[in-house]
């Protein structure tokens, strides 16, 4: 019997990742406007708001306002990037165009295929990561080198996101069902301290938004894009780390049930 | 593995019920069926729709799991080596996956990616395959500007990257042209004469004389009658058919003054289908009676009519 690499169900996992880079090689354009539009609204509410709030209170005098919001629109674009990939686009595959039927009648096993395209959400997150803090780094908004921790800070964002997003897809029903991912995702970027710090909420409030996965990445980010330490972005990594491990478990069980009936 | 007649695939009291584990109310496509492939062998499946043809095969592909009984595909059990046995499959499922965001030649590569082939490999393949299907000069489009024979060239090609040696093949050519048709089998005709073991569902009969060495025919979650297609007819038609097409108003009349006129006699709703020895001699009889059918047309007994007796309303006389 000839050696066949099927012991090792995770490496294959990686060959996802070869298939999105030849669909990237013809739709590269898709991945500017990802970063395009963390920069916009950086420009929108970081430069045009700033200009009338000044600093931001109750945070250190020495912080403008954009750069109070880069970290967060940087982290919320990681979270994006990440869900878009494992909800919208994998809904896709898996409903009208079948991309997953035809991969799992090779040695390709659900775990890997999950695996895979979670890879990917953190390969495209890495290379949007990188460019936005390049960006903001010129314009004197982050610095180096402490915040080239932001990098692997928005990778484990991505991770967290797109487990969940993979959770998230195999509850989905109809492409309606994505109103409701919007009504989740649009209030938490507005609230998750994106825009104003923590404590401009009453305590009962702030306890909400701490619950929030978003509060936690915009927590890490910052603390690396500020270079401040402190507990926070350790309950960050440990609070994101459970989430995505979590979330990727179950969401692995449950495609397992819809792609092998 | 060098004996000729080593059976490569065999199913023993397999069942498939679709609904949750211990779940009374779930719905058996399979029900118990044996049967056994042999290397070499081009074995057809046939069956209406909702027949657990597609239910069988996606057993077999190792892609849905065994509800019941066993089913060994190259000497391994399908639900412990389910990986190991998918590397030595071909699969062309019966919707067209082709991925459409990848063009002709991409679906190869990436497709043999999946088997863990190198990149060196593939390039070769790829370019041999293509020419297999008739492709070749598409290789660099979209998908979604090939024809629907075309598609089913490529997903054929597709299935054959990792050189398999079973090809589960799912209604290949539904939905397809005359002429797309007649390429699509000769160049299955091809694969079989280089060995490969052909696993194929049809509703066509005539596909199922053109392809097959031998074949189950299902209805109902079952198998009902096995055996290649001239021990079929044999067995389960007379030799030739009478079909007769009567005018809508005088038809029920006319059928019923056929009665007894055939050993079999099988009522489709445009028209009556009489199994006999000697049409002309029926046909003759059919006259006699004062019965004055719009069309008549002697034939030789087909699959269809083995078909439409095990799997059809038959009216026995």
């Amino acid at each position: 019997m000839t050696a066949m690499p099927v012991g090792a169900p995770t490496g294959r996992a990686w060959t996802m990742v070869e298939r999105n880079l030849l669909i990237y090689r013809h739709t590269w354009p898709v991945l500017l406007a990802e970063i395009f539009e963390p920069m916009l609204y950086l420009v929108a509410f970081g430069v045009g708001v700033g200009l009338l709030v000044g600093d931001v209170p109750g945070l250190d005098a020495s912080i403008s306002y954009p750069r109070f919001v880069a970290p967060a629109l940087l982290a919320t674009a990681a979270m994006n990037g990440a869900m878009n990939e494992t909800t919208f686009n994998m809904y896709g595959k898996l409903t009208t165009d079948k991309t997953y039927e035809s991969i799992l009648t090779t040695p390709m096993s659900v775990r890997s295929v999950a695996l895979g395209e979670v890879l990917w959400a953190l390969v495209r997150g890495s290379v949007v990561a990188t460019v936005f803090l390049v960006v903001v780094s010129v314009f004197g908004l982050a610095e180096l080198p402490g915040a080239l921790l932001v990098v692997p800070g928005a990778l484990l964002i991505g991770f967290a996101f797109a487990a969940l997003g993979l959770l998230t897809v195999t509850f989905l029903r109809s492409w309606q069902d994505f109103q409701l991912i919007q009504l989740v995702m649009l209030p938490m970027f507005l609230f998750a301290t994106t825009f104003f710090p923590l404590d401009v909420y009453p305590r009962p409030v702030q306890v909400l938004v701490e619950v929030l996965p978003l509060y936690h990445s915009v927590e890490l980010i910052r603390a690396a894009f500020l270079g401040t330490g402190g507990a926070n972005p350790v309950v960050a990594v440990a609070y994101l780390a459970v989430l995505g491990t979590v979330a990727l478990a179950v969401a692995v069980r449950r495609l397992e049930n819809t792609l092998r009936p | 593995m060098s004996d000729v007649s080593a059976v490569l695939i065999e199913a023993r009291g397999l069942k498939k019920v679709y609904g949750r584990p211990g779940d009374k109310t779930g719905f058996t496509a399979v029900d118990g069926i044996d049967f056994q492939v042999r290397r070499g062998e081009a074995f057809g499946v046939l069956g209406a729709n909702g027949a657990g043809k597609s239910s069988t095969m996606r057993m077999i592909a190792c892609v849905s799991p065994v509800t019941e009984g066993s089913l060994r595909i190259l000497g391994w059990d399908t639900g412990r080596d389910g990986a190991r046995i998918r590397a030595r499959l071909g699969v062309v499922p019966q919707d067209d996956t082709i991925d459409s965001e990848l063009t002709v030649r991409e679906n190869l590569l990436i497709y043999g990616r999946y088997f863990g082939l190198s990149w060196k490999v593939l390039r070769e393949r790829s370019a041999r395959l293509l020419e297999f299907a008739r492709l070749t000069e598409k290789a660099g489009d979209a998908v979604a500007t090939l024809s629907g024979g075309m598609r089913r060239r490529l997903t054929i090609a597709r299935a054959l990257i990792n050189e398999p040696e079973i090809v589960l093949l799912d209604e290949p050519t539904t939905g397809l042209d005359p002429q797309a048709r007649h390429l699509l089998w000769e160049r299955l005709f091809q694969l079989k004469q280089d060995g490969v073991t052909l696993l194929l569902t049809t509703h066509y009969m005539d596909e199922a004389e053109q392809l097959c060495d031998r074949l189950v025919v299902m209805d109902a979650g079952k198998i009902v009658a096995e055996g290649t297609p001239a021990e079929l007819i044999a067995r389960h038609t007379l030799r030739e058919v009478l079909e007769l097409r009567f005018a809508p108003g005088e038809r029920q009349v006319m059928i019923e003054k056929c009665r007894g006129l055939a050993e079999r006699i099988e009522e489709l709703p445009d028209r009556l289908l009489l199994s006999t020895d000697n049409g002309e001699e029926t046909l003759s009889a059919v006259h006699r009676q004062g019965v004055q059918p719009l069309t008549a047309l002697v034939r030789r007994s087909s699959l269809e009519d083995v078909f439409l007796t095990l799997t059809g309303r038959s009216l026995l006389d």
